[in-house]
């Protein structure tokens, strides 16, 4: 979520701290910066003060506590033998971490860690230079209008669903698709790469390419244009061409989008397109493509065994919270914003 | 941002490109625009073809040989697919203006530092950031409220996203306060600021949101897999899934009136299933394409 050289975090920082001391009424958010006025006194000017805002936050905290903070408790029937016909939530009988125990003993579920892991990994080497590489050729386009019309092209595919990405690589590369039809009629063996278990790493983050390589492009593309260009002026002066410049001059100006989108995508590491693999499960087999939450869909709901679905699921959430928060410990020490400040 | 643009044409000091650097470059973009659009081309082409032309070509059509609107006037008529568009039209249609609604009001009143609860307030919207509740106990929460195979159940699981209220809320905050201080002094109230002098100034991030929350609905699957039984409700996404990837025949008859006796649908009549899932993207996607960096990057730095 987060990006920006340091400088701009920084120049954020700043501008809001300004707004805050400009308006000592409204935005003082500690009551100790008022310490003459009691406490419940100002409390309550503030609610006089501030009901509308609360009445117009109000439709989201219902659906937030609806939708984000029931469901979150409701992770209890992880630790209970869950029944919905018997009991529910309320009288289903509580059995501690036997779920979790049978989790880690559970074969598939290994192939959910290996996968997830495996999958990140090779999407790090092989996705996450994409965007850096189209975001400098974008820059390097003279034509503003061949600019806008290229990224146009490459942000589109960005607003398919996973549904439509899914089929057309079928129609390109099924075993009824293009590649094969075209080998067909130079006499060849068909092939059929969407059911390919062996090649299923490659077809997935081609596939992560083809729809989220352009989008991710903007981010670097905004981080190329805070580059001063005179630091450019200055290497060419000194006799630096076109390679020594990006060496010297661009790629460092990168460094510090780069460095904090690496540590995002660490904490993003075990939300590997869920919707992609799901798609794709039937067709290449659970082996390689069960990730977490094709887990916790087959063996938890579709299985009805919801406490262990839901084990698995908060497994993946707590792991994910602590990556997450880890990262952006690391953002924060290498002078990065991260996440979130504070 | 305008100060993306790069000023157009070479500086003073830049020495012009080799012939075989500005051949590379130019081949790398016909490459990158022809993986992107050639997929397209020959699909919309499929979906233009009669049933002879495709027989003939084996499959994709890459050379065109006559336009027929064929396989659009089979799946308008057919019920499955066109009660499917207009379920995905519904959707989407009333789950963007309850999210935008929602999030725009929401973003507004979390746009104040120091305001009565703002701390609590903002802190549970952003742990949705770092937490997914997870599948079982979302699945189980929509099915307790009654709401399985109910188009709300389409629409209230993901109604809000706290990545789209973050962005509404910075650009919201960026906006001068003493032009919502002189309103106040003025008389009006926090809904009268927020309609006529916030949102004027923020159309733009607005209509970004709106295209991500109408893009999210479009798109959205999984949702009605899990909680539509009846498949006679099913959205345009899904049925792409069933008819495209899955090479199903819809069950015949749960619609009103069978189709084709459960026979798989000719490849041109998919193609024209994926055509009509990825146009309104298309149509809506130029109008909005200039404000994405602002909105991905305000998102992003303020996040």
């Amino acid at each position: 979520m987060t990006t920006g050289s340091k400088a701009r975090g920084a120049g954020g920082r700043a501008a809001r701290d300004r707004r805050d001391g400009a308006r000592p009424d409204l935005t003082r958010a500690e009551p100790s910066s008022a310490p003459s006025a009691p406490r419940s006194a100002d409390r309550r000017a503030r609610l006089r003060r501030d009901w509308p805002l609360l009445v117009m936050a109000a439709p989201m905290v219902v659906l937030v506590t609806a939708f984000w903070w029931v469901p979150t408790l409701g992770n209890v029937i992880a630790l209970q033998d869950y029944n919905p016909y018997s009991g529910g939530i309320l009288g289903s009988p509580i059995i501690g971490f036997t779920n979790f125990a049978q989790l880690l003993g559970d074969p598939q579920f290994g192939h959910a860690v290996v996968n997830t892991l495996g999958i990140t990994a090779f999407q790090l080497v092989f996705y996450f230079p994409v965007p850096i590489a189209l975001a400098l050729l974008l820059n390097s386009i003279m034509s503003p209008r061949l600019r806008a019309f290229v990224q146009g092209v490459v942000y589109l595919p960005h607003f398919f669903s996973w549904v439509l990405v899914v089929a057309i690589f079928q129609q390109m590369l099924g075993g009824a698709g293009l590649l094969a039809q075209i080998l067909r009629e130079h006499g060849h063996e068909g092939v059929d790469i969407m059911t390919h278990s062996e090649t299923f790493i490659l077809l997935v983050t081609s596939q992560t390419v083809w729809k989220d390589a352009g989008w991710g492009s903007i981010v670097f593309l905004a981080a190329l244009s805070t580059i001063d260009p005179h630091l450019y002026e200055a290497a060419a002066v000194d006799g630096a061409g076109r390679w020594r410049r990006m060496w010297h001059v661009t790629l460092p100006g990168l460094r510090p989008v780069i460095v904090l989108l690496l540590i995002l995508r660490l904490g993003d590491a075990l939300n590997v397109g869920f919707e992609q693999f799901m798609l794709q499960r039937s067709a290449v087999g659970s082996a390689v493509s069960e990730v977490f939450d094709t887990f916790a869909y087959y063996s938890g709901l579709r299985t009805g065994d919801f406490g262990y679905g839901a084990a698995a699921g908060l497994f993946k959430g707590l792991v994910g919270l602590i990556l997450i928060l880890v990262a952006n410990r690391v953002a924060h020490s290498l002078g990065e914003r991260g996440v979130y400040s504070k | 941002m305008s100060a993306i643009a790069r000023k157009p044409g070479r500086a003073p000091w830049e020495e012009p490109g080799s012939l075989a650097g500005r051949l590379g470059k130019g081949g790398t973009i016909v490459v990158v625009l022809l993986l992107v659009l050639f997929p397209l081309y020959t699909i919309l082409l499929t979906s233009l073809s009669s049933s002879k032309t495709v027989n003939e070509a084996g499959g994709l059509v890459l050379v065109p040989d006559g336009i027929t609107f064929d396989a659009y006037r089979q799946i308008f008529s057919d019920t499955v697919v066109s009660h499917a568009i207009l379920v995905s039209t519904g959707v989407t249609v009333v789950g963007t203006a309850f999210s935008l609604g929602v999030s725009v009001l929401g973003a507004y009143g979390l746009s104040r530092p120091g305001s009565f609860l703002h701390r609590p307030l903002l802190f549970s919207v952003l742990l949705m950031f770092v937490f997914f509740p997870g599948l079982i106990p979302t699945y189980l929460l929509v099915a307790s409220l009654g709401l399985k195979n109910d188009y709300l159940s389409l629409i209230l699981p993901s109604a809000v996203s706290a990545f789209n209220i973050v962005v509404l809320r910075a650009f919201f905050m960026n906006i001068p306060h003493e032009l919502l201080d002189s309103a106040r002094i003025d008389g009006a109230g926090e809904f009268r600021i927020l309609w006529r002098i916030v949102l004027p100034l923020s159309k733009a991030v607005t209509a970004v949101i709106a295209l991500f929350y109408a893009v999210g609905y479009w798109n959205a699957w999984f949702n009605a897999m899990l909680y539509l039984d009846d498949s006679a409700k099913w959205p345009l996404a899904l049925v792409l899934r069933e008819y495209v990837v899955n090479a199903a025949a819809l069950p015949a008859g749960t619609a009103g009136v069978a189709y084709g006796q459960a026979a798989p649908p000719t490849l041109a009549i998919k193609m024209a299933i994926v055509m009509v899932a990825v146009v309104p993207a298309l149509i809506i996607y130029p109008f909005v394409q200039r404000h994405f960096t602002k909105g991905v990057i305000i998102g992003a730095i303020k996040g």
